[in-house]
């Protein structure tokens, strides 16, 4: 089995999901308690991903990296390489494609929690961020649960973006799902066997996993 | 106006004006049906919700909301008393009562929870968790979390409605007792005629989004200034008073300035007042007999109070008469009936009552 490929998809996995949480749980914040109309149309933004082909995504990833690109271009500046190719740009890949993934769950959490309670907090003397961190996000912890699992598995599943954007580099950009797809073209069936095994026995625990946090405790947390 | 809450407000239905005073009596009651706009005009105080323009809410000196300014609601400093109580299920009591005492040093904060706790007579239930919590404990809870921040103003919405009917009557009388130790001035939220008569020293009657009438409860309810007023509040003597004596199921009430004497039965599982207590007394005008001085041989009701007539209005079938008999006491009789007996301003009468229909409101001042 290609261990080095599976250490590059968990390593992607794990930053991936840390950065995403960060970013989701106040983007989610103000999708989900925010009134104003164009919330409607970020909504729909933050979940393109997953209608749209996986290439796709990856195309338009890899032109705005490109050296063409301004991005591209103030990258290379900075770093003296490029982002495509490089662990740097499959990450950046990876929280676009995932980003729903984070969202999604924690939207759903949020629309459980109590408007009273964020009023009563409000009127406690409490921001948006006071709110956010000590009310709306620990009545949403199984949420929060569901999107880390979630954001966590996807990114090990991704394929398409992963090629388009990564390449295929060994030790770099080569992840498990990409290992497979090259033990089958090398007619390796024991090696792709064998880590698809793995990568099926990881999707089942990861579901089982979600599912028994959402019974647990819902968005819906027990009140008095 | 410096030293007072200004309040003129539109929103959906609302279109209302409010002035309540800061200093004195603390507590006014918004009461009106339901859907009248009372919750309404209370989150606009609160900042929870914006104000149409044209309106204005000044606390004291201070503007919160206009047309160009809208001070949001954590800056207010209010305490909210929500209906439903709404509290933090994922905190205990303790940490429930601290979560507005961001501001406050941390060593100070335990006292200042212990202190709240106690205000709202709620010490007993320090540590103890939300979801153990019966509804009159959440209720004093919230209460105390809402007090903690010493706030410049109470908001109460239909505070006592979410309770079961024991529990109500016998928070009532605490809940009047807890307004008044915390001083701050309080503005609730209420389609209880019982609850506002037990806690408001001064009641706004809400109508259809509009404030028709502002003023002590015995006013309000005694003299409505107009039909609709009348018909919400639909008890027309309220005066306060003490009860003296207790003894076969029969409470002795002081009336007024303590010259006159009235009986009332006591009612069972209602809040137990006893000698010593304050009360409201409240009389409806359909409940009270008028006839001439002197006629009076023994009959059923235990209350002849002699006084004279001070106004006579017809109102629909219904003759309206108003006695003064120490305190002020309102009359329904038929058109036949007060021309037999000749009444006008100045008349002496004596008005009977009988001992049911008087009931009486625990009030302490």
């Amino acid at each position: 089995m290609d261990w080095q490929a599976v250490a590059v998809s968990a390593q992607l996995a794990l930053v991936t999901t840390l950065i995403l949480l960060v970013l989701a749980v106040p983007l989610a914040g103000w999708l989900a308690f925010s009134r104003r109309r164009w919330t409607v149309a970020a909504e729909a933004v933050v979940a393109l991903p997953l209608v749209l082909p996986p290439t796709v995504l990856g195309y338009y990833l890899l032109v705005a990296m490109g050296a063409r690109s301004p991005v591209g271009r103030w990258w290379q500046e900075l770093t003296g390489s490029t982002l495509a190719f490089s662990f740097s740009g499959l990450l950046v890949a990876s929280v676009l494609s995932s980003l729903p993934f984070a969202v999604q769950p924690l939207l759903a959490a949020y629309g459980g929690v109590d408007g009273r309670l964020l009023e009563a907090s409000a009127v406690l003397g409490r921001g948006w961020w006071g709110t956010l961190g000590r009310v709306a996000l620990p009545l949403s912890r199984a949420g929060l649960a569901t999107a880390a699992v979630l954001t966590f598995a996807h990114t090990v599943g991704e394929f398409g973006v992963v090629l388009m954007v990564g390449g295929n580099i060994p030790g770099v950009t080569r992840t498990a799902s990409i290992s497979v797809y090259d033990s089958v073209q090398a007619f390796d069936q024991v090696a792709a066997g064998r880590t698809s095994l793995l990568l099926l026995g990881f999707s089942l625990v990861v579901l089982t996993l979600t599912y028994t946090l959402q019974r647990r405790g819902g968005p819906g947390w027990a009140r008095p | 106006m410096s030293g007072s809450l200004t309040v003129r407000v539109r929103r959906h239905v609302v279109d209302a004006e409010l002035v309540v005073p800061l200093k004195g009596p603390p507590v006014t009651a918004l009461f009106g049906p339901s859907g009248a706009g009372k919750t309404t005009l209370l989150r606009c105080v609160a900042g929870l919700e914006r104000p149409d323009p044209g309106s204005v809410v000044v606390f004291g000196d201070e503007l919160w909301s206009g047309d160009d300014r809208h001070v949001p609601a954590r800056s207010r400093r209010v305490g909210l008393l929500f209906q439903d109580h709404a509290l933090f299920p994922h905190l205990d009591v303790d940490a429930n009562v601290a979560y507005g005492l961001r501001g406050v040093p941390r060593s100070l904060r335990g006292e200042r929870v212990a202190e709240a706790l106690a205000t709202a007579g709620a010490g007993h239930l320090a540590g103890r968790r939300v979801r153990e919590l019966s509804g009159g404990e959440a209720q004093r809870v919230a209460l105390a979390r809402a007090l903690a921040p010493r706030p410049r103003l109470l908001l109460l919405d239909e505070p006592l409605s979410a309770l079961d009917t024991p529990t109500r009557s016998r928070l009532r009388v605490d809940l009047r007792e807890v307004l008044l130790r915390s001083g701050a001035p309080t503005l609730l939220v209420s389609h209880d005629r019982t609850e506002v008569l037990a806690l408001a020293d001064r009641v706004a009657v809400v109508v259809g989004g509009r404030v028709l009438q502002v003023g002590e409860p015995a006013e309000v309810f005694g003299r409505p200034a107009d039909a609709a007023v009348a018909r919400v509040v639909g008890v027309e003597t309220a005066a306060p008073g003490v009860v003296r004596s207790r003894g076969d199921g029969v409470l002795g009430v002081e009336v007024g300035s303590g010259a006159c004497r009235l009986t009332a039965v006591e009612v069972l599982g209602e809040t137990a007042v006893g000698p010593g207590d304050q009360v409201l007394v409240c009389i409806r005008a359909e409940d009270v007999a008028l006839e001439l001085p002197g006629r009076a041989g023994p009959s059923s009701p235990r209350n002849h109070l002699p006084g004279t007539v001070t106004a006579v209005a017809v109102d629909g079938p219904l003759v309206r008469v108003d006695v003064d008999c120490g305190f002020p006491l309102a009359a329904y009789i038929t058109r036949p009936a007060r021309e037999e007996l000749g009444l006008v301003p100045g008349s002496a009468v004596v008005a009977s009552v009988k001992s049911p229909a008087v009931h009486l409101v625990p009030h302490p001042q």
